[in-house]
């Protein structure tokens, strides 16, 4: 048959629309280099903790490969109420107000999903995650998005959220600790903003897949707030604080009208999380945590590294309160966040994201993930401070970083 | 750029545990505290013996040089007022005597001990530590590969499998 006497039929609106992902340029740039040192990673450089990984080995030795509940195993379902309940405060029914996802990706278009008609607008503070503005579009809503600025720590204001809601307004998405800025929200901020959703009468999705990596203060969850449990679906997971990204496997928890809703479509389209993930999700609440405080540990300690080094590079960067990422302002070098990058790895061999893969705000930064190992990092700052310097009108302040080696102590 | 939390005197020692040859400098950095602080506190640790010295972890299988290693369990007669102390002691002057431990179980102190060749090992366990006054029995085990040492992996690691770029 000749292409031409087979045209299947136009693909979807939806899909024909859908933009598609702006670090996939930097991924085939990247993927063709020998010595690329890679701060353009959004997961952990650590494995899996080996207990988690064995429990996994073991279930499958066992013979652990039905289907499960829709809903998850309920032994999982049972340690995330209490591991809520613990941290949080949270009260969630194991029984029909916690759902095991495919990650907080699955959680966040079924939440869409369950809560959109057509048209319905979605406020979305930016620049964020990816996925956010699509995932509210193949719903069949429209992303509003609200543009954060560096001058407020990448926090989003009520006065902001304001301007932006319409009658159409009927839910906002909060994703803090903060995936590409590293911006946390603090109770009172988060308090104004769960007044201003009560006010409008709006759902609140919040991903806190960070929550863990929280470096200064507390990580506070929305849901825990005065009026906002009724209206909040917490989206969360365990791929960055037990290093499990591979194993695609979160959770969402929401009263029982919202979470029923999301029920029906996950029963429908996944039926239920890989079971040895869910087994292996098991082990991490149940043994996980001192990996996890070690992992945190070294995470703050990249993070001063990362910053300090930036700002020594002339890159101007607020400190990230959570995440793996700083998210540095690249303006003085006269570049787009666009160029910046792609020269940066042509010229360098650093690959970072920029800023406008993440939407409005994004432009004049870049996205740097600070989950990789000290000596890459420290060879990564040396390298980006040499391209500032070059590629800046005005000389970078300070010098060159040192090296991390440099001298053993004195005796 | 610092962070208000000021590290515990801990992290120093992790940083240092995990690479002795971090700089004061980078240290200072990576806990948030001055350059001056963290060369007081490295000090204060050395004054007092809680850092005893600096060592170079060497895989000398790689380097091509043989050394053999033998773990051996020692059982031992207490004696009275000093206990194990007063043996244990006669074992780790020797220069051949890599450890020491006094360990539960079935014997009493678990020493490792270090030499050129199996033989020149093996002569030091029975002329020398089996015939001290006070032990009653040794049982020796041979190392025959290391894949784990003090954190260390002594087999090559797994690659970052990661892809380049991740949202």
């Amino acid at each position: 048959m000749s292409n031409e006497a087979n045209h299947p039929p136009a693909l979807s609106r939806i899909a024909r629309d859908l933009p598609p992902s702006g670090i996939r340029k930097f991924f085939d740039i990247a993927a063709q280099m020998q010595d690329v040192i890679s701060l353009s990673v959004g997961e952990p450089d650590f494995a899996t903790p080996w207990a988690v990984r064995e429990a996994a080995i073991y279930s499958l030795e066992r013979g652990q490969t039905a289907y499960t509940s829709n809903y998850g195993i309920l032994e999982l379902r049972k340690l995330i109420a209490k591991h809520l309940e613990a941290l949080y405060g949270l009260q969630y029914r194991v029984d029909d107000e916690i759902l095991v996802t495919v990650g907080v990706s699955e959680g966040m278009d079924l939440a869409m999903r369950a809560i959109l008609d057509p048209g319905d607008e979605v406020l979305v503070p930016e620049p964020c995650y990816v996925s956010y503005k699509p995932c509210v579009s193949l719903a069949g809503g429209v992303p509003v998005g609200v543009e954060t600025r560096m001058e407020d720590e990448f926090r989003v204001s009520v006065a902001q959220l304001e301007a932006a809601t319409t009658s159409r307004t009927k839910a906002i998405i909060l994703g803090f600790p903060s995936n590409p800025t590293g911006a946390t929200m603090p109770r009172e901020a988060l308090l104004e903003i769960v007044e201003f959703a009560c006010r409008h009468n709006l759902y609140i999705i919040s991903d806190e897949i960070y929550d863990r990596l929280t470096y200064d203060g507390v990580h506070t969850s929305v849901a825990s707030l005065p009026g906002a449990w009724e209206r909040t679906i917490l989206l969360n997971g365990f791929s960055k604080a037990y290093a499990m990204t591979g194993w695609r496997v979160g959770y969402a928890c929401a009263p029982v009208p919202i979470l029923t809703a999301m029920y029906k479509i996950h029963a429908y389209t996944i039926m239920c999380v890989p079971t040895t993930s869910q087994k292996a999700a098991i082990e991490a609440l149940r043994s996980g945590e001192p990996a996890v405080r070690d992992m945190i540990g070294q995470y703050n300690q990249r993070r001063r590294l990362i910053v300090d080094g930036l700002n020594a590079a002339g890159l101007d960067c607020h400190l990230p309160h959570g995440a793996f990422y700083a998210f540095p302002s690249i303006r003085r070098t006269g570049l787009t966040s666009e160029e910046f990058a792609t020269r940066l790895i042509m010229e360098e061999h650093v690959a970072v994201v920029p800023g406008t893969a993440f939407g409005m705000g994004g432009e004049g930064h870049i996205r740097i993930s600070y989950a990789t190992s000290l000596e890459k990092i420290e060879e990564a700052l040396r390298r980006i401070h040499r391209f500032v310097e070059r590629v800046s009108p005005a000389p970078a302040l300070r010098p060159p970083v040192p090296a991390l080696r440099e001298k053993v102590h004195a005796r | 750029m610092s962070t208000p939390d000021t590290a515990s005197p801990d992290e120093i020692l992790t940083i240092l545990a995990r690479d002795a040859r971090t700089s004061a400098d980078t240290i200072a950095t990576l806990t948030g505290r001055s350059v001056a602080e963290v060369r007081a506190a490295i000090a204060d640790y050395e004054r007092r013996g809680i850092i005893k010295h600096y060592k170079t972890i060497i895989d000398w299988e790689k380097a091509g040089i043989e050394k053999v290693f033998a773990f051996i369990d020692v059982k031992v007669l207490p004696a009275r007022e000093v206990g194990f102390d007063a043996v244990a002691e006669r074992i780790y002057r020797y220069p051949e005597v890599h450890s020491v431990w006094l360990v539960s179980g079935g014997s009493d102190l678990r020493v490792v001990v270090e030499g050129e060749h199996m033989r020149e090992v093996g002569r030091f366990i029975a002329e020398k530590l089996s015939t001290l006054e006070g032990v009653t029995a040794t049982d020796t085990h041979f190392l025959l590969r290391r894949y784990k040492e003090d954190q260390d992996l002594f087999v090559d690691e797994e690659e970052d499998q990661r892809l380049v770029v991740t949202p």
